[in-house]
């Protein structure tokens, strides 16, 4: 069992008062905290080896290039690529969907074609592929939830049909935490029409559970640094290596080039293709140490550690008169967030009372108006968890929310 | 614990001027995307020393206790305003009437009111 308090300790930013008091951040699913490691090893970049990659005859640059494909191998480790070239680094989960939208889409989707989305995905997973359908003339088909917050796998055959080219689906529900089981649905699509690609969205999945990207047979898998301890301003597109070598670049300019002339340009190699221009080469190698950060905590460690305080905040929050749990209250099958509304009290009210005492939440639709819309709720308020998040902070969080209660009541 | 002091708690369980009008001259809506506030109002005009000014007033709608305040207390501040004047307000004179600190990301749950009711006057002088 992990030592979440212990775990603190790594944060400096939990050693941090505000107002003469200490944070209690429950906003992990929003962006996570940065343990020391991470931040030495993006230092490190800047005060040891700051030289740009790949073309330098110098030893500083070999020795970023070298750190910088380091980063690749241990996040393909990670996910259990079937190589590194596999991986490619982007800004964030909403830029690798792009990329996929703006090659592989353009390039394979036409009118008529249709592509399938769920209702719990985040904006990032479903404003892609809508507009995409706007462009293409595409079917753009949305599958709902079952009452208890997930998906009925019986429908699935109604959705994928012959012309169905692609489902994109969340791993895990950023609202709801609803975790789906993807291995099942990549298995049931693909007995249904096996030229359907599946893109997961695992931006709450990668940080918190182990992914096995080829267990799960999908073709396209997207998250971000910045919610797994790595630093914001990168991100990971795995691909089928087959797929990607087959799709058109995504960004032109630098890197991306083998040969240029003035009539024409040969592009280069998965995955610098799609790596235009200079990367955010200290993201990237801190992003490899928020992974062996991980690796050394382990992730089924990490897992457990999320469902059991999920299940401690559930127990606690449900006993508390006039607060809603949205969605499953399951843990067995829920990531470690939860939705909440307050009977009678707007949420920014909620948060802003809690703030008061350093308690950090986050309330509105949580980058999931349509499932907001779908379940017929206004905004929540949302609390998350991760590997640094103790009993004494849900402890906190509802000594917090009776305070809100007592204020409006 | 200034930002939810009492008047603005009371204005919030007890809205003045909450409702529609049987009859309005002008009537504006805004949504905040972001936190899901909505507010109408409504006005009704007239003629006073040759200037047009609110003689009625309703809002409706659901947000959090800043906004919902806000359109409260705004209401009762523009009965007999002339329409010109409802026009110079501003974000301070806002803050001035809630009278308590706003972080920087409530400002706009405050102002919110003030924009739907301006746009109401603007419609009425296309």
């Amino acid at each position: 069992m992990m030592d979440a308090s212990a775990i603190q300790k790594d944060f400096p930013q939990l050693r941090r008062h505000v107002r003469g008091k200490p944070l209690i951040y429950l906003d992990s699913t929003a962006t996570s905290l940065k343990p020391t490691a991470v931040i030495n090893k993006i230092n490190e970049y800047y005060t040891k080896y700051s030289a740009n990659i790949f073309r330098g005859i110098y030893k500083i640059s070999e020795e970023a290039t070298a750190q910088y494909e380091d980063a690749r191998t241990r996040v393909a480790q990670f996910i259990h690529a079937s190589k590194p070239e596999e991986v490619v680094f982007t800004r964030n989960t909403s830029e690798a969907i792009n990329l996929v939208a703006y090659t592989w889409g353009r390039s394979n989707l036409k009118r008529g074609d249709a592509v399938v989305v769920t209702i719990m995905e985040h904006h990032s997973n479903f404003v892609p592929w809508q507009q995409m359908a706007k462009e293409k003339g595409l079917e753009f088909r949305v599958w709902g939830l079952d009452k208890d917050g997930t998906l009925n796998l019986k429908k699935l055959d109604t959705f994928i049909t012959r012309r169905t080219k692609l489902l994109a689906i969340t791993a895990v529900s950023n609202v709801i935490g609803t975790i789906n089981p993807v291995k099942t649905i990549v298995g049931t699509v693909k007995k249904l029409n096996p030229n359907c690609l599946v893109l997961v969205d695992a931006a709450q999945a990668v940080p918190h559970m182990p992914v096995d990207v080829q267990d799960w047979g999908a073709d396209f898998l997207a998250f971000s640094g910045h919610k797994m301890l790595g630093p914001t301003g990168i991100g990971v597109l795995w691909g089928r290596f087959e797929l990607l070598e087959e799709m058109p670049p995504f960004l032109f300019g630098g890197d991306m080039i083998r040969e240029v002339h003035v009539g024409e340009t040969i592009f280069n190699g998965v995955p610098h293709k799609f790596e235009a221009g200079t990367p955010h080469i200290a993201g990237t190698t801190g992003l490899g140490a928020a992974v062996d950060y991980l690796t050394a905590l382990g992730m089924d460690d990490v897992r457990a550690h999320e469902e059991a305080i999920t299940e401690y905040a559930m127990k606690n929050l449900s006993d508390m008169k006039g607060i809603r749990i949205i969605g499953s209250h399951d843990t067995a099958h829920c990531g470690g967030v939860m939705s909440f509304t307050m009977d009678g009290i707007h949420p920014h009210d909620v948060a802003q009372i809690l703030d008061q005492d350093n308690i950090c939440i986050r309330v509105g639709f949580h980058c999931a108006q349509p499932l907001h819309e779908y379940l017929k709720i206004g905004p929540t308020c949302r609390a998350s968890f991760y590997v640094y998040t103790t009993k004494e902070d849900i402890d906190a969080l509802v000594k917090g929310l009776e305070k809100v209660r007592k204020i409006f009541q | 614990m200034d930002m939810y002091r009492e008047q603005i708690l009371d204005h919030y369980k007890h809205p003045r001027n909450f409702g529609t009008l049987k009859k309005s001259d002008a009537k504006a809506s805004a949504y905040n995307a972001t936190c899901g506030d909505k507010i109408t109002i409504e006005i009704q005009c007239q003629m006073m020393n040759a200037k047009c000014q609110i003689k009625d007033i309703r809002f409706n709608g659901e947000g959090c206790a800043i906004s919902m305040a806000s359109a409260s207390m705004l209401s009762e501040k523009v009965k007999e305003m002339t329409l010109d004047g409802i026009m110079k307000l501003n974000t301070e004179n806002i803050l001035e009437m809630l009278n308590t600190t706003l972080t920087p990301s409530r400002i706009k749950c405050a102002t919110l009111p003030l924009e739907v009711l301006q746009k109401a006057v603007v419609s009425l002088n296309p």
